[in-house]
């Protein structure tokens, strides 16, 4: 319909319908079926539902539907066909970096628009772009050596 | 491998004592069954390892079944750092009967004894003959009792490495929660609650929340308040206008004071749970006399509660839960109803760490009250983060008195402990049939039953109450408080944190008042070999030469886990460039027979960063009355902040596995006050140590 939403999600074309109103995080996950971007406190504080809209990390629980018009959006399930993702992957997955994960899908959002944008981020800068993200399991030190050990393997490569 | 570290069978091995309760074949994969339940610490990948270390092959092919009422033998709660422990023993005395029975059957084919077997992945080969076990044995095999089995050896094996079996799904965004499964016509559920629920409901006027489009059905039943929704949106919708056109009474429970006062009134009279009189008593040279404290602590999950729930027509309840127990909850569940056990199940779904007793079986009951009231379609209740700290249980507030002194040489004299707490545990199928919001609000209750106090050895307040410290005049006293200002339960270490806090603390206090280094103080009053040398190892790595040496500033700290489990030693530094003022925190830990290195390493990591958290940040602010309502309220740590941690593993391959998850937090705690002591002079004894406390003591 001529009012849909229409914007490009992981790289293929999405409609939602406008009539909706909602968050972009239920419509993600409860129409689109895509249930990468994690529900988390749903104001915007903890980061577990972090996306990526036209290259920069967005909590979608308070990103209306309506602002994805026109735009690229990239979930978590979008991550591995970007070089950045798929390095993010196997370096948390060499590293061991989780526990519970909760909070894992979007911390890889937010690493992998800091390594698209700095190349050799130093550790302070990959801690300053993971304050957005909360970690209750105390997983923090793995996951920046992850962040820094996939950076390293992309600058190698 | 004749199994030295398997110790008495565990008691749910009595429970469900056949092969087939804990572990089957499925074609080319083994099945195991194991009643623990994944927390995010790891659980289910290390019982994997387990039962691939006794069977021989490679860990890809064990898949774990989950847990589930009607499938699962009933390990009970996943709690207390038992799981390695106690599931871990089930799984391996499972998987080894298992491996007897296979054996046997390849002993009679291949006409040679199972020690001179060789066993690679399943294939089990003797003079160029070959037998599988992927063959299968008698279906009959599996109903046979582990006790029963002879036991059929194979070579030692070293335990096979695997990563997080839960990984991968985790890191590329697929289904991996409660909140992403979908049954076919899931509704959306929300509760509508006050802060410190249950309170009774006063008014509702539910006209402008039926208004909201996409509504199914306001329910309301007694005290219960909630909304089913078509969408999520709606539901949403529909909750916040419900909160808005309703108003609840005030809360039974009086507030406590912020001087501490509330916990004179609500203390029961002193209660010797330990004592010991080795000698006459010598004059001490020194007696100091402190009071420690631990505020409220919030589990403060990531993820709030979430449960999903539907009958059928026949009216059974089955019921999806991130619970820690879902045995426990099954049973409260059916008292709620009115209903045989044997008419609901309980399956375990994964949600985010939950560290003990948080929401997830109130939102369990809450999704099968909703449930039931739109005919036993399915529903599935997420509470919103405010829901989970207005009315999660937290860990309870807690006073430690101690009274110590040193003889004349040094040697610690006597030791006069008090412990001031509510109960520790609340959890459901232990208590009345009211531990849960909803079960309370059915019948207008505006009470759920008290927290009980689990009694030594393992303890709740009393957990780690005893110090392990040679002193010939120990006395250890609770003052258990009947009142509970607020709801609280089961928080991961119980009351370790707050009595090693106070313990090594007072350890620090004696060791400068005896003139001692603080490191030399403990070894000479330990007599636990393995507790000395998690303390030297420790030292060792961070170049320990006393607290205070080469412009640095330490504080170290000990404990064994329930003076039962792990053992423990922590040494904190101090740095004032850093955000947090802590640096750095290196543990050693001896957990016996180690499982999985790197499983163990990130479970003390972990508990290391959370404790330093607690230490340093947190208290649920219920002194004012109001609960946190979000993260904004409630900060925990931040990557910033993290200080970095180092782990040194003493593995024990002949002792048994002691379980870890909780063994860092008491030491960690008193590490960071420790170290504080030796950068500043100021000995900080409430927690949390914020700067404001440092400043102001300083």
């Amino acid at each position: 319909m001529a009012d849909d939403i229409h914007f490009k999600l992981n790289g293929q074309p999405a409609r939602l319908a406008a009539a909706g109103g909602g968050m972009l995080l239920f419509a993600l996950r409860n129409e689109l079926g895509l249930k990468g971007p994690r529900f988390g406190c749903g104001e915007g504080h903890c980061g577990a539902c972090m996306v990526l809209v036209d290259g920069r990390p967005a909590n979608a629980c308070d990103l209306p539907t309506s602002a994805a018009a026109g735009t690229s959006v990239v979930t978590p399930e979008g991550l591995g066909a970007t070089p950045e993702g798929q390095a993010l992957q196997r370096a948390f997955i060499e590293l061991q970096a989780g526990q519970c994960g909760y909070c894992l899908s979007g911390v890889l959002i937010s690493a992998a628009a800091l390594l698209r944008r700095e190349a050799r981020p130093t550790e302070t800068q990959v801690r300053s772009a993971l304050d957005r993200h909360l970690c209750r399991c105390g997983t923090h030190q793995r996951i920046v050596r992850a962040v820094l050990s996939a950076a390293a393997e992309l600058a190698d490569a | 491998m004749p199994d030295v570290a398997a110790g008495p069978p565990p008691a749910y091995l009595t429970r469900h004592p056949r092969v087939g309760q804990w572990i089957g074949i499925d074609g080319d994969r083994i099945i195991i069954k194991p009643g623990k339940v994944e927390l995010g610490q790891g659980v289910v990948t290390a019982l994997a390892i387990i039962a691939a270390e006794e069977l021989r092959v490679r860990p890809e092919r064990v898949s774990v079944l989950p847990t589930a009422t009607d499938t699962s033998p009933n390990e009970d709660y996943t709690s207390g750092s038992f799981s390695i422990s106690q599931g871990g023993a089930s799984i391996r005395a499972a998987a080894a009967a298992l491996r007897s029975l296979l054996l046997a059957r390849a002993e009679g084919v291949l006409g040679a004894p199972a020690a001179d077997l060789e066993i690679v992945d399943g294939d089990v080969a003797h003079g160029g003959q070959h037998v599988s076990y992927w063959d299968g044995i008698d279906d009959e095999a599996f109903g046979l009792a582990i006790s029963d089995i002879p036991a059929r050896g194979a070579p030692a094996a070293k335990p096979p490495s695997l990563g997080r079996l839960d990984l991968a799904a985790k890191l590329t965004g697929a289904p991996a929660f409660i909140q992403d499964l979908d049954l076919p016509g899931t509704l959306f559920g929300r509760t509508v609650r006050p802060p410190a629920a249950p309170r009774r409901l006063e008014r509702l006027d539910d006209r402008r929340a039926r208004l909201t489009p996409g509504l199914v059905d306001v329910v309301r039943t007694g005290d219960f308040l909630g909304v089913v929704a078509e969408t999520e949106e709606a539901a949403i919708r529909a909750a916040v206008a419900l909160s808005q056109d309703c108003v609840w009474a005030a809360s039974p429970h009086e507030p406590p004071t912020q001087d501490g006062a509330w916990m004179e009134r609500a203390a029961s009279p002193p209660e010797v749970v330990y004592e010991r009189h080795d000698a006459a008593p010598r004059n001490s040279v020194k007696v100091i006399s402190a009071v420690y404290r631990k505020p409220y602590i919030a589990h403060a999950s990531i993820a709030p509660s979430c449960g999903l729930a539907r009958w059928d027509a026949a009216g059974a309840l089955e019921v999806w839960s991130h619970t820690q127990g879902v045995f426990p909850l099954r049973r409260e569940l059916a008292g709620v109803f009115g209903m045989p056990e044997s008419a609901v199940v309980v399956r375990h779904a994964e949600n985010a760490g939950c560290y003990g007793h948080n929401g997830a079986e109130d939102a369990a009951l809450d999704a099968a009250i909703l449930s039931r009231a739109v005919g036993g379609r399915p529903v599935r209740v997420q509470w919103s983060r405010a829901d989970e700290f207005g009315n999660e249980p937290y860990g309870p507030a807690m006073q430690v008195q101690i009274e110590a002194g040193v003889a004349e040489d040094g040697a610690i004299n006597s030791w006069r402990q008090e412990v001031w707490s509510n109960g520790h545990t609340a959890r459901p199928g232990r208590g009345q049939g009211l531990s849960l919001l909803g079960a309370a609000e059915l019948v207008q209750s505006d009470r759920l039953d008290d927290a009980l106090d689990p009694p030594l050895p393992y303890g709740g307040s009393l957990r780690n109450a005893i110090p392990l410290y040679e002193a010939p005049d120990v006395t250890v006293i609770r003052r258990l408080l009947t009142q509970t200002p607020v709801r609280v339960s089961a928080l991961r270490s119980l009351g370790a944190f707050a009595n090693v806090f106070a313990i090594e603390s007072m350890i620090d206090e004696l060791a400068l008042a005896a003139g001692q280094d603080p490191l030399a103080f403990r070894l000479r009053q330990l007599s636990d070999d393995r507790a000395r040398q998690v303390l030297e190892a420790a030292a060792e790595r961070v170049g320990w030469v006393t607290r205070e040496a080469d412009g640095r500033a330490l504080g170290l700290a000990f404990a064994r886990y329930k003076n039962s489990g792990a053992y423990c030693a922590a040494v904190a530094e101090v740095s004032g460039d850093h955000p947090l003022g802590i640096s750095s925190l290196v543990l050693a830990v001896d957990a016996g027979r180690v499982v999985s290195q790197d499983g163990l390493r990130n479970q003390i990591e972990g508990g290391a960063i959370q404790a330093a958290s607690w230490t340093m940040k947190e208290m649920a602010p219920v002194y004012d009355g109001g609960r946190p309502s979000g993260w904004a309220d409630y900060p925990i740590l931040s990557f910033s902040e993290a200080p970095s941690v180092e782990v040194v593993v003493i593995d024990r391959p002949q002792a048994p596995s002691l379980g870890a998850g909780e063994c860092a937090a008491g030491p960690v705690g008193a590490a960071i006050a420790n170290a504080f002591a030796a950068a500043y002079g100021v000995r900080i004894r409430d927690l949390p140590i914020t700067r404001e406390r440092v400043l102001a003591a300083s």
